[in-house]
Parts: structure tokens; sequence; C-alpha cells
């Protein structure tokens, strides 16, 4: 299959990609492409120009700094799979990108790229809501922080103008006592998910849940924030009642449609299973 | 149309071309280069027959456009085998019967090579693993396994 036509654009500067959205008929930012290149080959998008910010230098940033973890727009998810901080302190980000299609892809695509998207298939956004991050969009006038929390509106709609690049996502260093999982359901391995569930929590000192995030994946218009389930846990001791009533909230947050993957009914208990084994794993990791 | 001058190192060797912005870069290889060891299989970076490395690492050429791999170092099944005959990998495919229709053969030893090279000493959970987006339909993967398990053996050899 050939990709419809359009002209394409390497900036070697963030300037110069910022300068070529502003003035450039119906642009298209890509970064890895691995998702962009498979929907232009289905006609599914079919920008007048593609402006490649592959070949920027300085947006490969990976690393805790100043309480955050930074990820810049081109570090890919095999970066993230070979990152030692993450496999010590972000656990739930490892369990992430080893499921997102397979290693050739993953050498390619990117975590900025995942989020900006703004596909609710996608896996990273449900962890992004989980761990609270942060998403950092540059544009002609600066870079402006928007909490992920506010970036989805629905399919492929996000908070970024369409001036803007996703040039990085800020992670919120871990608390003592705390951790996170990502489970995905998927019929085959590299598959887009059936339902999915990001549990990222913090533990008081007595035990309880002293703060709680949780964010699912495939099972509505958008990524989901599952409040109601977040609520149900923070302040309680994680106990098996406790588990059930989250995971339940989970699936009452979701509004999944029926399709080759699943029914309305299936997905909505897929998601409250998945969620109970996302919170005893992040549980465990945690330390309680 | 817009077109692009690229230069791009294919085996070892540098190529000039002129590309369609949308031109995929499997197609570059097949079509410009004629090098049509790198096989088109799904066309949507499913199977990974048409795997090639760039600059050494393992990627599905039917999702890279040509005009991004300007600058780039391509490897594909075509250079493996050099003056000495086959790789160890080539040769583990050969002596453990690691095909049968063949078809996925070029991307599986692409990405295999690309693995030795990381990892010289793989597990089979690791190979298992590294070849989950190369597909398979004949044969249930176990030979092209201790294929690759062969050329880490041969390769070790010489420590």
């Amino acid at each position: 299959m050939i990709p419809p036509q359009f002209d394409y654009h390497a900036p070697g500067t963030l300037d110069e990609a910022l300068g070529l959205l502003g003035s450039l008929d119906d642009p298209k930012v890509m970064s890895g492409g691995q998702s962009l290149l498979p929907m232009l080959k289905l006609r599914l998008a079919s920008p007048a120009n593609i402006v490649d910010i592959g070949r920027i230098p300085g947006l490969d940033t990976l690393a805790e700094e100043d309480g955050f973890l930074r990820i810049g727009a081109l570090v890919t998810e095999t970066d993230l799979e070979q990152s030692e901080v993450v496999a010590e302190r972000y656990p739930i980000l490892l369990d992430t990108a080893k499921v997102i299609a397979d290693p050739l892809v993953r050498n390619r695509a990117t975590i900025c790229g995942n989020v900006a998207h703004g596909d609710p298939a996608n896996d990273h956004p449900a962890t992004m809501l989980a761990l609270g991050a942060q998403v950092v969009a540059t544009g002609p006038d600066g870079a402006r922080t928007i909490d992920v929390g506010e970036f989805f509106f629905g399919l492929f709609m996000t908070a970024l103008a369409e001036d803007e690049i996703l040039t990085e996502i800020r992670i919120p260093a871990p608390a003592a006592r705390s951790g996170g999982a990502y489970v995905k359901l998927e019929r085959k391995v590299g598959d887009y998910a059936v339902a999915g569930s990001a549990v990222q929590l913090a533990l008081a000192g007595d035990g309880t849940v002293a703060s709680a995030g949780i964010g699912l994946t495939n099972l509505g218009i958008a990524p989901i924030r599952a409040t109601a389930a977040e609520d149900a846990l923070t302040g309680q001791a994680p106990d098996d009642d406790a588990i059930a009533a989250a995971a339940q909230a989970a699936a009452d947050a979701t509004e999944p449609i029926a399709d080759r993957r699943g029914s309305v009914e299936y997905k909505k208990n897929m998601a409250r299973v998945l969620t109970a084994r996302a919170i005893r794993k992040a549980l465990a990791r945690a330390g309680g | 149309m817009a077109t692009h001058q690229i230069t791009v190192t294919v085996n070892g060797a540098a190529h000039a071309a002129t590309v369609d912005s949308r031109l995929l870069l499997v197609h570059l290889i097949r079509d410009d280069l004629a090098l049509t060891g790198t096989h088109i299989g799904c066309d949507t970076t499913h199977c990974g027959a048409c795997t090639v490395l760039m600059d050494g690492v393992p990627v599905k050429s039917c999702t890279v456009l040509a005009v991004q791999a300007d600058g780039a170092e391509l490897g594909t099944v075509e250079g493996l085998a050099g003056a000495d005959g086959m790789t160890p990998l080539q040769e583990g495919f050969q002596e453990e019967h690691g095909l049968q229709c063949g078809f996925c053969t070029p991307g599986m030893l692409m990405t295999g090579t690309a693995l030795l090279e990381s990892n010289p000493n793989p597990s089979e959970a690791e190979i298992r693993e590294a070849i989950s987006g190369n597909l398979c339909r004949c044969t249930g993967y176990v030979n092209i396994v201790k294929a690759v398990e062969y050329a880490a053996g041969k390769m070790g050899e010489g420590d």
C-alpha cells in the first residue's frame, strides 16, 4: 500500500519545526511514524505536509531531574525498556512498553507519540493518567504544561493546538512506599487492548492507601481516568473489599463499544478483573 | 509531487536516489536498488518480512519512509553472506531446518543478526521475544529458535 501524496519536511531545530507548523497547509507532526504511516496507507490520515521531528537534537532526554522523570519527544519504547532508572523506579512504564506492538515497532515508536496520537487504544495514556504525568506542549509562544488528566478529549483529539509539538512528558518521581502496574488483555501479542488498566499507588505509614491513580485503555472514546475508583481506594486499607469496590468503580467508569474484541458486558467485566489485578500488583511493588 | 535527494549506504555501498516523499523504504530497497531479498508480507506493520537494519537497529521497512533513511546505514539479507560464505546464523537456518517456505526468513535473519550483535548468548525466551515481530506461518518457530541458538553456539566457539 502506498501512502497518499504529501510533502515531507525534516527540520533541524525545534524553532524551524514550529515555524513550519505555523506556515504550512495542513501539517502533521511525525516522530517514530509507527502509528501515522499505517494510517496514511489505510487513508485514515492524509495530511498535505508531514513535519518529521526525528532529526531535531535535544529531544531524546530520558532522565530523572528535579523530582520528575523527563521523557523527551524522541525517546523510543526500546530506550524505555533499556533504561535502568525506569526498571528500578517506574516498573509500570516497563509493563506498558513491553506490551506495545512488537520489538521492531518499539525500536522506532516513541512514548510521546503514543500519547500525542490521542488514540484511546494506545497503552501509554492510561499509564500516564495513573502516574499523574504532565505533558509539555511547545508552540510559537513557548512551552506550556498540561496535566495529562486535561489532555485527552476524544478519539484522536487532545489539548495540543495545531501549532504545538508535544516535546516532553514529565512524570512525578515516585513517593516512598509507592508502586504501579499496567495489566493488559490482548487477543494476541502486540494487539490493541481488549481492555487495559494502569494503577499507581502510594501507601501511608499505617498501610492505608495515601494516593491512587487509575487509568483505563480502550474502554471508551478517550483514555479514562477512573476517579471514582481512585476515591474508593484512597484512605482505605487495601483489603479484598476495598480492591473489589475500586475495581467495580473502574468498570462502572467505562463506556466500551462492542466489536471483534468483545461485547460491552465482557469488556466492562474485564475492566473490573484487570483493575483488581493491577491494584494487587501495584500493592506488591509498593511493599504493601 | 515533492521529491528529495537522499543518500543511503546499503550493505556498505553508497547509493544516491531521488525519492518521492511518500516512497516507503521497502520500495526503495526492492524497486530502486533491486534488492529483492527484503520481502513485502502484510504491508501493515505486523509480519516483519520487510525487516532491515537501519543504523544497526531492526525496523519494519514498510513503515519507514525512504526519505527518513537519508544518511542511514542500511543492512539487508543480501549483505549477510560474504567471501567466507554464510554467516553462522544463515548456517543455523540451514542446519536446523529453520525455514519451510522461506518467505519470513530474510526478516528473521535481520532480526536475529541484530539480536546476536547485542546479546551474543540469548536465552530461548529472549530469542522468542526478539522475533515476536516476525511472523512465520510454517515452522511454529521451534527450528527458528534452534537456528539462532546454533549461531550463538558457533559464534561463541572462538571465545
